[in-house]
């Protein structure tokens, strides 16, 4: 980091110079933050005519919903599910291209593609290959006996989300565990070569525990991923069916704020939303401090 | 502990370098051997054939009498010492001792105890439970030391294992792996390209050049009798002077001077002449180097003169005391008179 400082001779030139950042931030997301907060102490009637204050009213209702507890379930699963499927297949990828020589560059370049596909668009191809009438999944999984449809069947739509969100995911996480590998000095290998430590062992005792910074960076921003940036993915494949079996919180808040109209409870799920985000937040922040490990 | 030997033993790298060309070299039990050269002649290439870590592209490495063109690293029994040391970050200075031991299934207590005799070997005993971070540079390189010899190999393969210690700490430490090497008596195998660290710590050391064997022997040897004007600029510091001079009638001829000429050469030679053994003589002696003193280099322990002799650059030491004037009359000792071939560059007689 430079510790070069520059001054600026008018006073008033650096606040013009970050206003426009400001005015975003606070038009688009400090003011319906604040918002949400209000709206969740409150409640419309049913035309929208009028609120009422009604204090805790709409959290204590939203912790008594079956439904809200069933999509902070369908969530935990999912996001266990995506960050799972994503870290594993990007680390196996990345362990791949690794040990590569020659062609590394080639296979890096194709892994990342996938990153540059709009979720929707990724959505919308995992639900034809996975379409119970013209997919190819659900007619190669006929013929070993397997009857899919993640339109009737809430495991088969959640495996069919977890797998296009993690799709989009792997990208991401390959481009660092691939970064992560190539700063482990490849002397570290050979000494544990030496040292009798076979492929396997030299895999859980050196490199996967000095890859653990990248690890834990990536498992924060993969809770983060799944549980707020895959509305386009569910929107775009199963919108949060069969009977709610993939409802996360955030799509819950758009189906009961926007469909359902009631902006109290939606509210306070943002809310909710809010206070987990924060709190992943805080511990990156905590564990970035520490460095981490060794 | 066991012998080494190196049959026809070449290494040509996937994108067509041939960094080691057919070498052959013996190594016998209990030897200290140093491969030295400049950077980028192989050296490493040919250290981690043998320890396993480079495939060989031909001929065959033995260990006792075992080829080990096929065995995996683990299994050649022996040790390495890198340069960056490579110490296991996560692990702390203990776990990183007994790590190779317990990858082997010795008993705990086993470990515990060749643990402890490294430690107090090394006197690392008193951060045994620190991480390799929070050690200085000479720590670490005990520790890695020591992380060699908990295994009680056949043999140690250090690969410029000083190298990034500051110039006091390296000689202290190079003290400490001769008297270690000689206490413990395993075959040692040690990649350096500083000369004088190969010329302190072999029993025989190896010049090498562009993948090629240039010369074996002990220090001495290849000190007194340097078998190319490659081994002649390396080895020695400061280094031997070589020019461009004629032999005829038994002499050597530069300039105006002449000096006794060793063997039977006549004709083109390069003339090598150590700094150290070029001495003052009588001004107007018959045959002596006229020197131009260009400039002087105070060392504390003698002077170096730099200057030219019949336009070539010289370079003589001489004690501290000495009164210098603009011309230095030299002569030097016909043993000490080395004759290469103008062309080959290789000895003469
Ligand atoms: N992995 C490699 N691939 C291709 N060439 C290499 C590789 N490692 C070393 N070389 C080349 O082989 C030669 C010898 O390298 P090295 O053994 O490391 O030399 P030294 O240790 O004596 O400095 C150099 O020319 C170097 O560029
Ligand atoms: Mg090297």
């Amino acid at each position: 980091m430079s510790t070069k400082r520059n001054t600026f001779r008018h006073r008033t030139l650096p606040y013009l110079l970050i206003a426009p950042q400001l005015v975003v931030t606070l038009v688009f997301f400090m003011w319906p933050a604040a918002q949400a907060v209000i709206q969740s102490f409150q409640q419309e009637d049913a035309f929208g005519l009028s609120t009422t204050w009604v204090g805790f009213q709409n959290y204590q209702a939203l912790f008594a919903d079956p439904d809200y507890l069933n999509a902070l379930k369908v969530t935990v699963v999912f996001t266990l599910g995506v960050t799972a499927m994503s870290l594993g297949l990007a680390l196996l990828l990345a362990l791949a291209v690794d040990r590569m020589v020659k062609s590394a560059t080639v296979y890096t370049t194709l892994l990342v593609w996938p990153y540059a596909v709009a979720p929707a668009v990724s959505g919308v191809m995992w639900w034809f290959m996975f379409n119970p009438t013209i997919g190819i999944f659900p007619y190669l999984l006929r013929m070993v006996g397997y009857d899919w449809n993640h339109g009737l069947h809430g495991t088969d739509a959640m495996i069919l989300v977890v797998l296009a969100a993690s799709w989009n995911q792997i990208s991401y996480n390959f481009l660092f565990f691939v970064a992560g590998l190539q700063s482990i000095p490849a002397s570290l290998r050979e000494a544990a070569a030496i040292d009798g430590a076979g492929p396997a062992k030299r895999f859980w005792t050196i490199t996967l525990p000095l890859l653990s910074p990248t690890t834990f960076f990536l498992l924060v921003v993969n809770f983060v991923y799944a549980m707020f940036n895959t509305f386009a993915t569910i929107h775009a494949t199963t919108q949060g069916g069969p009977a709610g079996s993939t409802n996360i919180l955030v799509y819950k808040v758009f189906n009961d704020g926007f469909i359902g109209l009631n902006l109290g409870s939606s509210s306070a799920q943002s809310v909710v939303l809010l206070f987990i985000v924060i709190a992943l937040t805080v511990v990156q922040f905590a564990w970035v401090e520490r460095r981490v490990q060794y | 502990m066991a012998a080494i030997t190196l049959e026809s033993v070449g290494k040509t790298y996937a994108g067509g370098v041939t960094a080691v060309h057919a070498i052959d070299l013996a190594i016998e039990d209990g030897e200290f051997l140093v491969l030295v050269g400049p950077s980028g002649c192989g050296k490493s290439t040919l250290l981690r054939m043998i320890a396993g870590l480079e495939t060989i592209s031909s001929g065959a490495v033995k260990i006792g009498n075992r080829v080990v063109n096929q065995v995996e690293p683990a299994e050649r029994d022996i040790a390495m010492v890198f340069q960056n040391y490579a110490l296991y970050p996560h692990m702390s200075v203990r776990e990183n001792l007994a790590y190779g031991l317990k990858n082997r299934g010795v008993p705990k207590d086993e470990i515990a105890r060749r643990v402890a005799e490294a430690a107090k070997i090394l006197e690392i005993g008193g951060f045994l439970d620190r991480k390799p971070r929070a050690l200085s540079g000479g720590q670490r390189q005990r520790v890695a030391m020591g992380r060699a010899i908990v295994r009680e190999p056949a043999a140690f393969l250090f690969d410029e294992p000083l190298s990034n210690l500051d110039a006091k700490l390296r000689v202290q430490m190079r003290g400490e792996i001769k008297q270690l090497q000689a206490r413990l008596g395993t075959t040692s195998i040690y990649v350096t390209h500083d000369q004088l660290e190969a010329m302190t710590l072999a029993h025989r050391l190896v010049v090498l050049n562009g993948g090629r064997i240039e010369q074996v022997g002990t220090p001495l040897e290849v000190y007194r009798k340097p078998a190319s004007t490659f081994v002649a600029a390396f080895i020695g510091s400061p280094a031997m002077n070589l020019l461009q001079a004629e032999v005829s009638g038994g002499r050597v001829r530069l300039g105006g001077a002449s000096l006794p000429a060793p063997g039977a050469a006549e004709g083109k030679v390069t003339l090598g002449l150590r700094p150290e053994d070029l001495q003052r003589t009588r001004p107007g002696a018959e045959g002596a180097l006229l020197m131009n003193v260009a400039y002087v280099e105070e060392l504390g322990a003698q002077r170096l003169v730099h200057g030219t002799v019949g336009g070539q650059s010289l370079v003589c030491a001489q004690p501290v005391e000495s009164d210098l004037g603009d011309t230095l009359t030299l002569t030097a000792d016909p043993a000490a008179v080395h004759l290469f071939d103008a062309a080959s560059g290789k000895r003469l007689g």
